[in-house]
């Protein structure tokens, strides 16, 4: 079977009242069970290209298919819909109930899932994001981290096989951000979902298995985070950052140190430090 | 002389009901004048509720805030001239904006202080420019503006009352790093011009690290430090221990003491590290310029 789970060609699009396209000819693919960063100055188009994965925006030009049904194909929505799921930035924007397991099975109790079957579904939901004690706390007696997983678990209950998070630790403090993104991790590794995670973190694109950076509606970069993040003036001239390991082994190799333009995690720099200074 | 001062200073939630919660626990601290300190501390730390008793929004359960050295709620009805010399800019603050015009929405502040309209127009004009607005948006609908603008015409509106002590809570939440650099590099340049006193709260330790002179820790309530950035960083191991995180590249210099690289300095931002790194490799014949 094709491994291919999303694909987009050639896609275009322009909000209404603007002239000026969001996405030109944006044709990229997903594969089944891959974790991919997409990363981008505000404004560059990010937002509105994950927002096609769910059919929230239709194409104006080109094709989004999602497991093989095109995204236009207006009775195949609710199809769509539970394949890819969608967590935003803002943790209090998507929780709708008084109490965190009825929140988990909302959409469900939409789609008319039997009762016994909520039941399992929500409490394994709940249990897959670390949250299975708080079911019957009120949402707002959690912490952001601690909200923004309920609204994963909302999600993981419809059985998705694709999640896409927009700047989903944005609002959130380190012990949030830590909290879903080791979340998100588990996911991918114990549950093959595939995973788009949108965000304006370095350290956390770094961690992933694909790194693709957009800029101007257009791709810029796709590749493994080691080849993007060697990019260092690119990056900077479209206003991004580079992990600080990154950072400094491009200072250093300004002085003809010779050092891996490759570094990005901490451990690799220490390495290389410890070469560098014995 | 230290321009704010706390004595003994505690605040409990809800004293008396089942929610009574002790939120700043017997904090004392003296900030100098001109510093620029960074406010760190996670959720539910107490931070928030402390800086909010800077500019009176709260009243202590006990103890005492001094402002230049007289005591805030000595005259309650001088508590509004607080707030003129605080300013605080809350997180979100584009949220906050509702006047029809940029120029009008920075007014805003000056006018309710009483000032002349002579006086208003000059604070609104400099501190626009401070934060990079130009004149022509000055005359747009705030709602016409981006995200990263609406937040710098916001933070102006509270720059426009000239405080003494301006409170910034998370400034660069939500912002891409191009947008976070912009508002960093204002409020570093608005500092050194004005020589107003600057406190930063923020999660981030990059940003911390990089801009402020000293750093407040504060932790389960209490005040964990108040010390230089350095001294602050020496601690890394609790502060990670605490859940906030160090830079990332602190944690690699650490890592290199641990295994025995001790290069007598402590490392928190990049551009030190190099600096530190070439130095010691051009002593060891290694490098040469």
């Amino acid at each position: 079977m094709d491994n291919t789970f999303a694909r987009c060609e050639d896609l275009v699009f322009s909000y209404d009242d603007e002239s000026r396209d969001v996405l030109c000819d944006v044709s990229l693919s997903f594969k089944r069970g891959e974790f991919t960063a997409v990363l981008g100055h505000n404004g560059c188009g990010k937002s509105t290209f994950a927002k096609h994965l769910n059919a929230i925006l239709l194409p104006c030009g080109g094709s989004v298919y999602v497991d093989g049904i095109d995204t236009k194909d207006e009775e195949r929505l609710y199809d769509i819909r539970q394949r890819v799921g969608m967590v935003f930035q803002n943790p209090d924007n998507q929780i709708v109930a008084t109490i965190v397991e009825e929140d988990v099975a909302f959409a469900l109790e939409n789609l008319g899932v039997p009762p016994e079957e909520i039941r399992e579904r929500v409490d394994e939901a709940l249990k897959s994001v670390g949250m299975y004690k708080y079911r019957m706390h009120s949402p707002h007696q959690l912490s952001g981290g601690q909200k923004q997983r309920v609204a994963i678990a909302g999600i993981i209950a419809m059985r998705p096989e694709c999640i896409v998070l927009d700047e989903p630790t944005a609002m959130l403090d380190p012990i949030g951000r830590r909290e879903v993104l080791k979340t998100v991790k588990r996911l991918n590794r114990e549950y093959g979902i595939t995973i788009i995670l949108i965000t304006h973190y370095m350290e956390e694109a770094a961690m992933c298995g694909r790194v693709i950076v957009m800029d101007k509606g257009k791709v810029l970069l796709d590749d493994v985070p080691k080849e993007v993040f060697s990019k260092v003036e690119l990056l900077k001239s479209v206003g991004l950052d580079v992990p600080q390991v990154t950072e400094l082994v491009y200072e250093l190799n300004k002085y003809g140190l010779g050092l891996d333009q490759h570094i990005i995690t901490e451990e690799e720099c220490t390495e290389a430090l410890i070469k560098l200074l014995s | 002389m230290a321009v704010l001062k706390t004595e003994n200073l505690s605040y409990v939630y809800s004293p008396g009901s089942p929610f009574e919660k002790t939120a700043v626990d017997n904090v004392n601290i003296e900030i100098e004048k001109g510093e620029f300190v960074g406010i760190i501390g996670h959720t539910g730390s107490g931070k928030s509720t402390l800086i909010q008793h800077f500019n009176g929004l709260l009243k202590p359960t006990s103890g005492k805030i001094y402002l230049n050295g007289k005591d805030i709620w000595e005259d309650k009805t001088q508590i509004r001239q607080v707030r003129f010399k605080v300013g605080l800019v809350f997180q979100y603050p584009e949220y906050q904006i509702f006047e029809e015009t940029v120029y009008k929405d920075i007014a805003f502040g000056p006018k309710n202080m009483g000032l002349s309209k002579e006086e208003t127009d000059r604070r609104v004009r400099a501190t626009a420019e401070a934060v990079g607005l130009s004149e022509g948006e000055l005359f747009k609908s705030p709602f016409e503006l981006s995200g990263g603008q609406k937040r710098r015409v916001a933070i102006a509106g509270v720059m426009a009352m000239e405080p003494e002590v301006l409170i910034l809570d998370e400034p660069t939440a939500g912002l891409d790093p191009k947008g976070r650099d912009l508002i960093l590099e204002q409020i570093k340049k608005y500092h050194r011009t004005f020589g107003t006193t600057i406190l930063l709260v923020s999660h981030s330790m990059e940003d911390v690290a990089r801009y402020a002179s000293k750093i407040l820790v504060m932790n389960e309530s209490k005040l964990f430090c108040y010390d230089e950035t350095a001294k602050v960083f020496e601690r890394a191991e609790e502060i990670s221990q605490m859940g906030l995180s160090v830079p990332q590249i602190t944690r690699v210099f650490n890592e290199l003491k641990s295994r025995g690289i001790d290069l007598g300095e402590e490392v928190y931002t990049v551009k030190f590290a190099k600096e530190l790194l070439v130095d010691i490799l051009k002593k060891r014949g290694k490098l040469h310029d």
